[in-house]
């Protein structure tokens, strides 16, 4: 068995579980706060409004008998996503590709049935996805098609970039790539490659797969030291807009790069896990508590996206 | 970095512990309930028996029975005649014990039994007011005698105390003048003390007090001799003045009122047998607590039923306290928050192993039907419904297979809380799903350990006994999971969980 003591830890600044539930979770983020986030239909109208861009949403199925003009509506479309509203994780999201005569084809390429895809919406409905099972809504939303660019590096799915907001400052971000593992979805404890990026530049330091580093995409093969994200400065002003949008002071937001929208926000989350710490190599205690340190914070979302850049580029 | 002060908090969560310590300790010290669970405490049992002819009458008997002895407590009193009315009667400072009967005939023997514990605290009762010398009176040429027997004890003390030794002391057969010869014969030297003592202005009376030795037979009582000092009666023994009541000496019968009264009989005699008990302390403690009426802090004035619930309800703490461990400091995941508890619940009703094996049973059979279930495409609360009468179903039928197959320990399976078993199934199942058969195992085994755990901490005889005698422990518990909830170190999964990081280090 291989440990790592506790004071190297330290020494690290990693940031545990304890100590992110009592100092920053249950400190920085309003109880009422939560469903902003927790509800990705309320999410999207939260944020439009400060100008933060999502993928476009097509319809949401609010009670049983409406799954039935989900297929009228579904038919004249080529891709699209079907989400819980309440979902956490990626769970219960079904990305549909195009269609192929009366099947829908999935992002990993199996054809599902109509019938089978109104039964996951009832599944959706009555709870199954949400948090604590309680009544959702399902979301269907335009297909994110990923910029070619970050798309390559990733096995099916979507690459997303996973950016830590304390306090409206940007303080930590890393890309997740999907693999064979992770079924498509940019969810690292099923198995996706997180990959740290330098939050000065946008370029990757270092990447994880299990909380194990590598080099190479298990799946793709492709070198992961070498990505560097477009528009870095406007992702990361983009994730500080979102404090102002939802208040909240310690949250993961999930950007994606649209190759005709360019960035758009995903979801956000108001637990964000603590793999991007292993994905950076970093631990982010010494950032947090550069902002809660800091005398004057800024005002507006460019002002602290510069601000990191310069303090943690180096760090 | 910002802190709040915490120490309002730690204040509080310190004087939750303490309050709950030391109200443990003060009821320990002042109902002794024990600390542990075996421990025994001497008791005696006494037995007087009351012999006599009766007439062909009726027959009324009055016994004198120990009222408050110093250095005593009664425990129990009860009286063993067949045919005869008993009761208890308080009078005057005397407590008779009264056997009546309308027609009696030959010989009769009564029995009255009552179980004392020794204790050093317990003094005798005060009397409800106070007494006064009587007045005697002397024929001459006794008053003489005593006149001047007094002057020579009164000259040499100064308190009722050691006026009383002094008397002794001259009366003894060694100092003896010609004043105390012509006084004393042998069978009234104890009378002939009271009533010296009275002239000379001091309250005193006899007693009686038996000899405590273990497995005696047919003792009788010795006299003793008690004066009253002005604030309470003090006992001397009349031989060779030692004041005190000595250890293993049980005053029977304290006043003026004779041992035993026999209206209708006669030859009538007092005996006593004695055994030295043992009984489990927290019994004692328990019929105490009913006794002086300090009933109202446990849970001993409840009824049975309600106790038995309680003693289960108390031991929740000790199995949240260690998921609240368990989670939070060493870092296992288990599938829900508290099903752990509530498994290790069921397992303390039906022992480890029999509640494993019809848990694990249960929880595989429901996941193979919960296969089928979910391909039916159902809505959420119908699916939870179906489980929870198919959980109840997979119950009956394998308390009937075990039953018949001669093995009790299958009806146990019914202990289990049947809708926590079908959102277990259901959670599951769900995992499984999504998450692969790797995550249910290590949930479904970080479940299962922690219940195990729980189970063998509730299970052991002392938290049983220190929870339910001691509920106010759990201030304490409270204390410690505050505390835990204020742990922000690093979990001990989360040393293995950050291994990599060392290469940055």
């Amino acid at each position: 068995m291989d440990w790592i003591s506790p004071r190297r830890l330290n020494r690290l600044g990693m940031l545990n579980m304890n100590r992110r539930n009592v100092d920053y979770i249950a400190r920085y983020n309003e109880r009422s706060s939560y469903p902003l986030v927790d509800n990705k239909l309320k999410t999207k109208l939260a944020v439009a409004e400060y100008g933060v861009t999502t993928p476009r949403l097509l319809q949401v199925v609010r009670q049983q008998h409406e799954i039935s003009h989900f297929r009228e509506m579904a038919e004249g479309l080529g891709g699209f996503a079907i989400k819980p509203a309440k979902g956490s994780g990626g769970k219960g999201i079904t990305v549909i590709t195009g269609r192929d005569d009366d099947y829908y084809i999935k992002a990993s390429g199996t054809r599902i049935a109509a019938p089978d895809l109104e039964r996951h919406l009832t599944n959706i409905l009555a709870g199954l996805y949400s948090l604590a099972g309680s009544p959702d809504v399902a979301i269907v939303e335009n297909l994110v098609e990923s910029a070619p660019s970050l798309a390559k590096f990733s096995y099916q799915g979507v690459p997303d970039i996973r950016i830590v907001v304390f306090q409206g400052y940007p303080v930590m971000a890393m890309l997740r790539l999907a693999t064979k593992d992770s079924d498509g979805k940019a969810n690292l404890h099923q198995g996706a490659v997180g990959v740290g990026l330098d939050i000065g530049t946008g370029r990757s330091l270092n990447a994880v797969q299990f909380n194990r580093p590598i080099t190479l995409h298990p799946d793709t093969g492709l070198a992961l030291e070498n990505i560097d994200i477009e528009a870095w400065e406007d992702m990361l002003e983009m994730a500080a807009r979102c404090y102002e949008a939802t208040g909240l002071g310690y949250m993961g937001v999930d950007l994606v790069v649209d190759a005709n929208e360019g960035p758009l926000l995903l979801e956000l989350n108001a637990r964000p896990g603590l793999a991007i710490q292993m994905a950076n190599g970093r631990g982010l205690l010494p950032r947090l508590r550069n902002i809660e340190s800091l005398k004057r914070p800024h005002f507006t979302p460019r002002e602290r996206a510069n601000y990191v850049m310069d303090a943690f580029g180096a760090l | 970095m910002k802190s709040r002060s915490r120490l309002p908090f730690y204040v509080a969560v310190f004087l939750l512990i303490a309050a709950g310590i030391s109200l443990a300790v003060w009821r320990h010290i002042e109902l002794g309930i024990p600390w542990l669970t075996g421990e025994q405490r001497p008791v005696w049992m006494i037995e007087a028996r009351v012999d006599f002819d009766a007439a062909d009458n009726a027959v009324q008997a009055s016994l004198n029975v120990p009222d408050q002895p110093p250095g005593f407590r009664i425990l129990t009193e009860q009286a063993a005649s067949p045919g005869y009315g008993f009761s208890i009667i308080e009078k005057s400072g005397n407590r008779t014990a009264e056997w009546t009967k309308r027609n009696v005939s030959g010989p009769q023997t009564l029995y009255f039994k009552a179980q004392f514990i020794p204790d050093e605290s317990a003094l005798g009762r005060k009397p409800a007011k106070e007494p006064k010398a009587r007045n005697v009176f002397w024929e001459e040429p006794q008053a003489t005698a005593v006149r001047e027997i007094l002057t020579q004890a009164k000259a040499r003390s100064s308190t009722p105390e050691s006026m009383t030794r002094e008397l002794i002391r001259l009366m003894q057969p060694d100092t003896r003048t010609q004043n105390t010869t012509l006084l004393v014969a042998e069978e009234n030297y104890l009378d002939l003390l009271v009533d010296m003592l009275n002239h000379s202005g001091i309250p005193a009376r006899t007693a009686d007090g038996l000899k405590l030795e273990d497995a005696r037979r047919r003792q009788s009582l010795t006299p003793f001799l008690q004066i009253y000092n002005g604030q309470r009666w003090l006992t001397f023994d009349p031989s060779n003045a030692e004041q005190g009541v000595p250890e293993s000496l049980l005053l029977w019968r304290q006043g003026s009122a004779s041992l035993l009264d026999v209206v209708g009989g006669d030859n009538s005699e007092v005996s006593f047998s004695m055994l030295r008990q043992t009984v489990p302390a927290l019994q004692l403690a328990t019929m105490q607590v009913e006794s002086n009426g300090l009933g109202f802090l446990s849970f001993y004035a409840l009824p049975i039923e309600e106790q038995s619930m309680f003693r289960m309800l108390l031991l929740l703490p000790l199995g949240a306290l260690v998921v609240a461990f368990m989670r939070i400091v060493i870092g296992i995941r288990t599938s829900g928050t508290f099903m752990p508890v509530l498994i290790a619940v069921a397992f303390v009703q039906t022992t480890l192993v029999p509640g494993l094996i019809a848990f694990l049973s249960v929880v595989s059979i429901g996941l193979m039907m919960r296969g089928y279930l979910s391909s039916l495409n159902l809505l959420l609360v119908s699916r939870i419904s179906a489980l929870i009468i198919l959980v109840i179903f997979i119950t009956a039928g394998l308390s009937i297979i075990g039953y018949q197959m001669g093995f009790n320990t299958g009806m146990t399976v019914t202990f289990f809380p049947m809708v926590i078993i079908a959102w277990t199934i259901e959670r599951m199942s769900i995992l499984w799903e999504e998450e692969g058969a790797h995550e249910v195992a290590i949930q479904g085994a970080g479940s299962l350990f922690v219940a195990i755990c729980a189970y063998l901490l509730m299970s052991t005889p002392l938290a049983g006994h220190l929870t339910f005698n001691f509920p106010e422990l759990h201030f304490a518990v409270l204390g410690l999971i505050l505390l835990m909830g204020q742990y922000t170190g690093y979990k001990l999964s989360e040393l293995k969980r950050f291994t990599p990081m060392r290469v940055y280090d």
